[in-house]
């Protein structure tokens, strides 16, 4: 059976799961940050491929825009994080409970 | 080949995504990511997307994973080794997952999927007329998104922090 469509959405699918999970389970902030980027990526890749087997490369200028601006934000929340634990010496999800009612 | 390429990079994405999410090293997350976006650009070539598996590398394997490891030796992460992951937060992120996996699988089955016979070709000439003819405000409009995000980091690093 060759490679079509559906394989890639399949991949991207799954790859956005385990990203999913990990933003769940895992409790520091830095892996949080990744995890989100995996799911970013997935996204990219469902994107690319209905953009080719649509024909049309719209898709992929809005790929090009996603990573540009994924760039962006993953500097700006890095220097957030940063900050963060200037002030409370943690990178934990668990000890930056301030807001919790 | 082609099948084959695809699912040698599919399994490498899969296998360093988990590994991302199972490992409990920071910094090991961290080369397991590089690894699995560097595969995922490997995706993009088989798509014809040659264009954005240059930029997939050049930026994301490149840019944001220095980055992100920077971060990680400036901040002393040694700490997540001792903690357990807590068994009521794995459970409901597994039910999660579990129930958004079988909505997209269930989605897949209803959908009918065709080849057409034009195929896009994402190389850098028609990528490039495309982003400059038709999305050229948008990309302008990127660059001064770039400059604020710029602005803040400058600001939010600064020693004293108002």
């Amino acid at each position: 059976m060759n490679v079509g469509l559906e394989h890639y959405l399949v991949l991207s699918s799954l790859l956005f799961s385990i990203g999913l999970l990990g933003v769940i389970m895992r409790r520091n902030l830095l892996v949080i940050y990744m995890c989100l980027e995996l799911m970013l990526n997935s996204a990219n890749l469902a994107l690319v491929a209905l953009s080719r087997y649509n024909g049309n490369l719209d898709g992929q200028v809005v790929v090009f825009f996603i990573i540009t601006v994924a760039a962006a934000e993953v500097a700006v929340g890095l220097a957030l994080i940063v900050a963060l634990y200037r002030r409370r010496q943690t990178a934990h999800v668990e000890d930056l409970t301030s807001l919790k009612f | 080949m082609a099948n084959f390429l695809f699912y040698l990079f599919a399994g490498i994405t899969l296998l360093c995504g988990a590994l991302v999410v199972l490992n409990r090293n920071p910094v090991n997350s961290a080369m397991f990511l590089v690894l699995s976006i560097a595969s995922m650009a490997g995706l993009f070539v088989l798509l014809h997307a040659f264009f954005l598996g240059a930029v997939q590398v050049l930026v994301y394997a490149g840019a944001v994973m220095v980055l992100f490891l920077f971060v990680i030796m400036l901040l002393d992460l040694k700490e997540e080794e001792r903690r357990r992951f807590k068994l009521l937060a794995m459970a409901a992120g597994t039910f999660a997952v579990v129930v958004i996996t079988a909505i997209f699988v269930s989605s897949f089955h209803r959908t009918v999927f065709f080849t057409p016979p034009a195929l896009a070709e994402g190389d850098t000439l028609s990528l490039g007329k495309r982003l400059f003819l038709e999305f050229s405000l948008p990309f302008e409009m990127l660059s001064v998104l770039l400059l604020v995000a710029m602005v803040g980091v400058i600001l939010l690093s600064k020693k004293e922090l108002k």
